[in-house]
C-alpha cells in the first residue's frame, strides 16, 4: 500500500498516497490518493464538504493527516520514517518544507498592518534572511509581473479584493516555490474581478510552475488545467484531461455535480 | 394622499427639468435641551461660587504647598513608580499569555498558576507582603540548591559564591515595584490573551504557509495585530496604576504623592486643601497619559479602517 522509495529525482511533484484525516468522529478524507508531476496544473473540483480544501491544506501540512503518506518534491510531509517508524518533524523542520511550498487563500489573508511592498518581501527576508534591498528587488519584479507595481506603497485596506489576492500570489511567489497551491481563489471574489486572478494564474502556469488549484472555475479548468480531478465524499472519485472529465464524466456522481454548476 | 403617483415624483425623474430643489424645512424645535441647560447653568454657578467663597479651600495655601518640593519630589516618585510597573507588568504580560497559549502543558499550567495567585491578591495586601520579605530570608545567597545537606559529603562547607543583604537588595522602592509590577503582569496577561485570541487564524496559516517558525509568526504578523486590541486597555491599567501608587505608602515607601500630600495636611492641620491638591495631581497626569495613549492608538491604527474610524471618531468629540 506504501510507495516505494520516492527518489528526488522523479518527476512527480507531488504523491499523495491514501490520505485519511479525521476531525473528531468526523472522517473527511477517506483515501485520497493523487500523483501531480512536475509542470501539472491540476484542478480539482467537487461539491462543498467534498474534502477538496482539507486535502489542499494537507499537502503542505497545515493540516496533520490522520493515515497515509505525502510525499512533496521527494520529501515526506510532517515525518521522518526510520526502520519502519514514523518520527514527527520538529516545527522549525516543517517550517523549511513548507517554504518551497506557496499558498494562496480564498480570503487573501493578507497582512493588514503590512505595506503591499512589506507584504511581499516579509517571508524572503524573515525566512530566508535575504538582504531587504534584494527583496525588494524581487518584490518590485512580481508586483510588476501582476500587474500592481503601482501599489507597492499601499495597504491591504485600499485595494480591491482581485488586487488584494494578485498580491497574495506575489508574495507566496517570492519565496520561489516549487509547487503552488490555490484554495479557491477567485470564490471571495466579485464576479468582474476574477477575471485579473485568473489571469494571472495562467501566466504562473504558462510559465511552468506546478500548481493543485481548487476552483469553482470550469472554465479555467478546462483552458489552462492539465488534469481534472473530481472529489466527493472524501475521495477522488474521476481524474483525467479536463476535456474528458467535464464533456463525458464517467461517474454517476460526477455527471450529477456538473449538471448542477455547469 | 397617494405617495406613489405623486406629481412631484414624476416631475422629479422626469428628464429635463434638473436636479430638485434642496429641502428647506423648520428643524423641529428641542425646547427640553434650553432648560437643561439653563438648569446646569446654574448649578455650574453655585458650584464656582462656593469654590471662590468657601474658606475650606484655602487656595493661597493650597498652591503653595501643591509645587513644593517634597511633593514635586512625590510626582516624581509616583511618575517613575507608574511607568516603570507598567513596562514591568507590559513585558511580564506577554510572556505570560505566550506561555499559556503555547502549546507547552508545563508553560502553560505555570502561567495560569501565576495569573490566578497574583489577579486573587489584593495589591495593597502584596505591598505589605513585599514590604516584609526580608522577614523570610534577611540573606540571599546565590549558589547551588540544597547546599547544605551535600556540600559536606564532598569536604566543602558551602557551595555559595555570593551574599546579599536582603534590606539593601530589596529596598522599599523595589519592593513597591514588584508588588505593582508582578500584580500588574497577571491583568496584562489577559489582555494579552485576548488581542492575540482576536486575531484572525487565517494571518497564522498565511504566515506558517510562507515557512515562517511560530516565534517569527508571534513577533512579525500576530502581535503587531494583537496590539490594535491591546494598547487601549493597557491604556486604561496605566491610570489605574498611577492611582495605585498611593498604596505603596504601606510598603511602607513614604516618597510617593499621596503620602507626602497627606502628610502636609495633617502637620497644618488643614487636610482638605491637600486633597484637592491630590485630585488635581492625579487628573492632570492622567489628562497627558490620554494624549500618549490617543497617539499610540494611532500609530498602531495603520492599515485598519475599523480602528481608524473609530479614532476619527475620537478627534471629532475632542473637537466640540
Amino acid at each position: 500500500m506504501v510507495a516505494e522509495n520516492i527518489p528526488e529525482a522523479d518527476d512527480r511533484m507531488v504523491v499523495a498516497d491514501n490520505i485519511h484525516k479525521h476531525y473528531g468522529r468526523l472522517h473527511v478524507l477517506r483515501g485520497v490518493d493523487l500523483e501531480v508531476r512536475r509542470g501539472e496544473v491540476c484542478c480539482v473540483i467537487g461539491p462543498s464538504g467534498s474534502g477538496k480544501s482539507t486535502f489542499l491544506r494537507c499537502v503542505n501540512h497545515l493540516e496533520k493527516i490522520s493515515a497515509g503518506r505525502l510525499w512533496v518534491n521527494g520529501q515526506l510531509m510532517g515525518y521522518r520514517e526510520k526502520n519502519g517508524r514514523l518520527y514527527e518533524l520538529r516545527e522549525s523542520e516543517v517550517a523549511a518544507q513548507r517554504r518551497d511550498i506557496g499558498m494562496v487563500f480564498q480570503r487573501f489573508n493578507l497582512f493588514p498592518h503590512m505595506s503591499v511592498l512589506a507584504n511581499v518581501t516579509e517571508a524572503p527576508v524573515q525566512v530566508k534572511r535575504m538582504p531587504r534591498a534584494e527583496a525588494r528587488e524581487i518584490a518590485m519584479g512580481l508586483l510588476e509581473r501582476v500587474g500592481l507595481a503601482d501599489k507597492a506603497g499601499a495597504y491591504p485596506e485600499q485595494l480591491s479584493g482581485g488586487q488584494q489576492q494578485r498580491v497574495a500570489i506575489a508574495r507566496a511567489l517570492a519565496m520561489n516555490p516549487s509547487l503552488m497551491l490555490f484554495d479557491e481563489p477567485t470564490s471571495a471574489l466579485d464576479p468582474e474581478l476574477v477575471g485579473e486572478v485568473l489571469d494571472v494564474m495562467r501566466d504562473l502556469a504558462e510559465g511552468g510552475m506546478t500548481m493543485i488549484v481548487v476552483t469553482h472555475e470550469m472554465g479555467f479548468a478546462r483552458e489552462v488545467g492539465d488534469t481534472l480531478v473530481f472529489m466527493d465524499g472524501g475521495v477522488v472519485v474521476e481524474r483525467g484531461a479536463p476535456r474528458d472529465v467535464l464533456d463525458s464524466p464517467q461517474h454517476e456522481r460526477t455527471r450529477a455535480f456538473l449538471s448542477k454548476v455547469l | 394622499m397617494d405617495t406613489q403617483t405623486g406629481p412631484s415624483r414624476a416631475e422629479a425623474s422626469s428628464p429635463g427639468t434638473g436636479s430638485p430643489e434642496f429641502i428647506k424645512a423648520v428643524p423641529v424645535r428641542h425646547p427640553g435641551r434650553w432648560v437643561a441647560a439653563g438648569v446646569l447653568l446654574v448649578f455650574a454657578a453655585m458650584f464656582a461660587h462656593m469654590l471662590v467663597t468657601n474658606e475650606a479651600f484655602n487656595w493661597p495655601f493650597m498652591v503653595e504647598n501643591m509645587f513644593s518640593e517634597p511633593v514635586l519630589l512625590g510626582v516624581r516618585t509616583t511618575l517613575v513608580l507608574t511607568l516603570l510597573a507598567m513596562l514591568i507588568g507590559v513585558v511580564v504580560g506577554i510572556a505570560v499569555a505566550v506561555m499559556r497559549l503555547s502549546g507547552n502543558p508545563v508553560l502553560a499550567g505555570v502561567g495560569w498558576l501565576y495569573t490566578w495567585f497574583f489577579r486573587a491578591v489584593p495589591r495593597l495586601v502584596l505591598c505589605v507582603l513585599f514590604g516584609n520579605l526580608g522577614v523570610l530570608y534577611n540573606r540571599i545567597d546565590l549558589g547551588l540548591p540544597f547546599d547544605h545537606y551535600w556540600a559536606p559529603l564532598l569536604g566543602l562547607e558551602s557551595a555559595r559564591f555570593y551574599s546579599f543583604d536582603t534590606r539593601d537588595l530589596l529596598t522599599p522602592f523595589v519592593a513597591a515595584l514588584l508588588a505593582l509590577a508582578l500584580s500588574e503582569g497577571a491583568y496584562m496577561a489577559e489582555i494579552v490573551r485576548a488581542g492575540l485570541q482576536s486575531v484572525d487564524p487565517g494571518q497564522t496559516e498565511a504566515a506558517q504557509a510562507l515557512g515562517m517558525r511560530r516565534s517569527t509568526v508571534l513577533r512579525r504578523i500576530t502581535l503587531p495585530q494583537a496590539l490594535r486590541v491591546i494598547v487601549p486597555p493597557t491604556g486604561n491599567e496605566a491610570t489605574a496604576m498611577l492611582k495605585d501608587t498611593s498604596l505603596v505608602a504601606y510598603v511602607p515607601l513614604t516618597t510617593e504623592l499621596w503620602f507626602q500630600l497627606q502628610a502636609i495636611g495633617n502637620r497644618t492641620y488643614d487636610p482638605f486643601p491637600m486633597l484637592v491638591a491630590a485630585c488635581l495631581w492625579y487628573l492632570a497626569i492622567t489628562s497627558v497619559f490620554m494624549v500618549g495613549q490617543y497617539l499610540l492608538e494611532r500609530s498602531f491604527a495603520r492599515g485598519d479602517r475599523r480602528a481608524g474610524a473609530g479614532l476619527r471618531l475620537l478627534r471629532v468629540q475632542a473637537r466640540n
